[in-house]
């Protein structure tokens, strides 16, 4: 009876039933945490890029979201530097991976303004999101930029699935310092984003576009390049505005 | 049920929880039959998941469970598993397994999970707990699948502990990310520096290792393959 056909059949789908119930079971009611999670986590990656990991580590859930709300404003802009304000759209809800399937000249550019406690004109940087393609899934990040807009005041990492130990090092404090203070214009002008180099252990500290890169992860690294060549490219626009509004404001 | 094999089964003392027979299903995987040392099987994520020891725990803790777990459900299942489709069977339990699990470490451990996401997808994979499948719990009762699922998930989980320890230490200098090398250095004052071993990261430290865990232990307990 059991070798059947009709038993096999029946049996398969039963299984695949109950399997099936379990797993959306299972996804529905830890999905509220997820959100959660993931929510605080992207939270935590934005204000990565301008304070270190230690202190964030140190935080609580509601610390973090408490000194996000105190400190945090987002704008939304689009490849020409102009702000959107219609449609209510908001930079928090704006899904980077998403938009990145768009032309670049479609997608919603979000921007977070990290400002003084309680005064939001007094900026003290710029947070942008970075998104592109590691070696097996996409790695993305927030690079924050200086009131000059060119310096790297810091970055934040993350990948979907680098290599543990390997490209997954990206979200490692050590390698993510590197960037720290290196620029992402050279004096005429022009982008030149940084460069992560092959190999690891050699000292850049005297060029300002090249960081030392990570041993055994190269295409993660090239990855990284990529996107920050990118999205700098895509932010290019509102960065070069800022600039010379504060150029004018300083006359 | 005749009279005479009710009494019998009523004559017959219950084994103990943890008798002699039980306790070997769970301490032999660990030396004697290890499933990595001695069957060399699930290789590909002792390689993979060991470069450092915390997300390795979290590793061991999964396949523990997966393997186990499984061990004990397809135990339960096996008289009613149409024996054509056995694999298909069973692969889709640990997959709904493993599938939990991952889904419970993405809301409660959301840093480890993205740490670890395609490795723990990659225990459906692990030829350990197909192995153990076959092997044991389509044949035996659930309670000794499950002992023997732990033994074997335990026996991979100390080999893997083991090659991680020694590559994170060697490799980055640390144990458990704590800095061992930098506290060492400090000991010694400024200029002495414990240099840290590359090859350790990539996965053929983790061969390395591997290899000398095998052996010594097959010089201890004299195994030899055939």
């Amino acid at each position: 009876m059991q070798q059947s056909n009709t038993y096999i059949i029946v049996y398969s789908a039963v299984l695949t039933i109950i399997l099936g119930l379990l797993l959306s079971g299972s996804a529905q009611v830890l999905g509220p945490w997820q959100q959660e999670a993931i929510a605080l986590d992207k939270k935590k990656q934005i204000l990565g890029a301008v304070i270190n990991a230690e202190e964030i580590a140190a935080m609580t859930p509601e610390q973090v979201n408490e000194f996000y709300a105190a400190r945090i404003s987002s704008t939304v802009v689009d490849i020409t530097g102009k702000e959107i304000t219609e449609g209510g759209v908001s930079a928090e809800k704006v899904e980077i991976a998403k938009d990145y399937k768009k032309p670049a000249d479609q997608r919603l550019y979000p921007v977070f303004i990290y400002h003084a406690e309680g005064n939001p004109e007094d900026v003290e940087s710029y947070i942008f999101p970075l998104y592109g393609a590691g070696l097996w899934d996409a790695i993305w990040g927030y690079l924050s930029l200086e009131t000059d807009m060119n310096t790297i005041g810091g970055i934040t990492l993350a990948h979907a699935a680098e290599t543990p130990g390997l490209g997954a090092r990206i979200t490692e404090s050590e390698v993510q310092a590197r960037y720290v203070g290196k620029k992402i214009f050279d004096e005429s002008g022009a982008l030149m984003a940084v460069q992560m180099q092959k190999g690891e252990g050699k000292d850049y500290s005297s060029d300002p576009h090249k960081v030392d890169g990570m041993s055994g992860a190269t295409i993660t690294g090239n990855g990284v390049n990529n996107m920050l060549k990118a999205y700098m490219g895509h932010y290019e626009a509102y960065i070069k505005a800022k600039s010379s509004q504060k150029a004018v404001a300083g006359l | 049920m005749s009279a005479e094999t009710l009494e019998k089964a009523l004559v017959k003392p219950a084994e103990p929880l943890l008798s002699k027979r039980r306790k070997k299903l769970i301490t032999d995987p660990l030396i004697d039959d290890n499933p990595v040392t001695v069957q060399v099987l699930g290789i590909c994520s002792s390689l993979a998941v060991t470069t450092q020891m915390q997300p390795t725990l979290v590793m061991a803790i999964s396949v523990i469970f997966v393997v186990a777990l499984s061990n004990f459900v397809i135990s339960l299942m096996r008289n009613t598993i149409p024996s054509r489709v056995r694999i298909i069977v069973q692969l889709a339990v640990v997959a709904t397994l493993v599938t939990i699990v991952s889904e419970i470490l993405k809301a409660f451990a959301y840093d480890m999970y993205k740490e670890l996401s395609v490795f723990i997808g990659l225990i459906i994979t692990n030829c350990i707990v197909m192995g153990r499948l076959e092997a044991f719990a389509m044949g035996n009762k659930p309670y000794d699948s499950m002992l023997d699922g732990l033994g074997s998930a335990l026996g991979y989980s100390w080999i893997i502990l083991t090659v991680a320890f020694f590559r994170e230490l060697w490799g980055s200098g640390s144990v458990f990310g704590i800095p061992v090398f930098d506290y060492i250095s400090g000991l010694f004052g400024d200029d002495f520096n414990l240099a840290k071993n590359g090859l350790m990261v990539t996965p053929v430290g983790a061969f390395i290792i591997l290899g000398l865990i095998v052996w010594v232990q097959r010089t201890k307990t004299g195994y030899v393959e055939h």
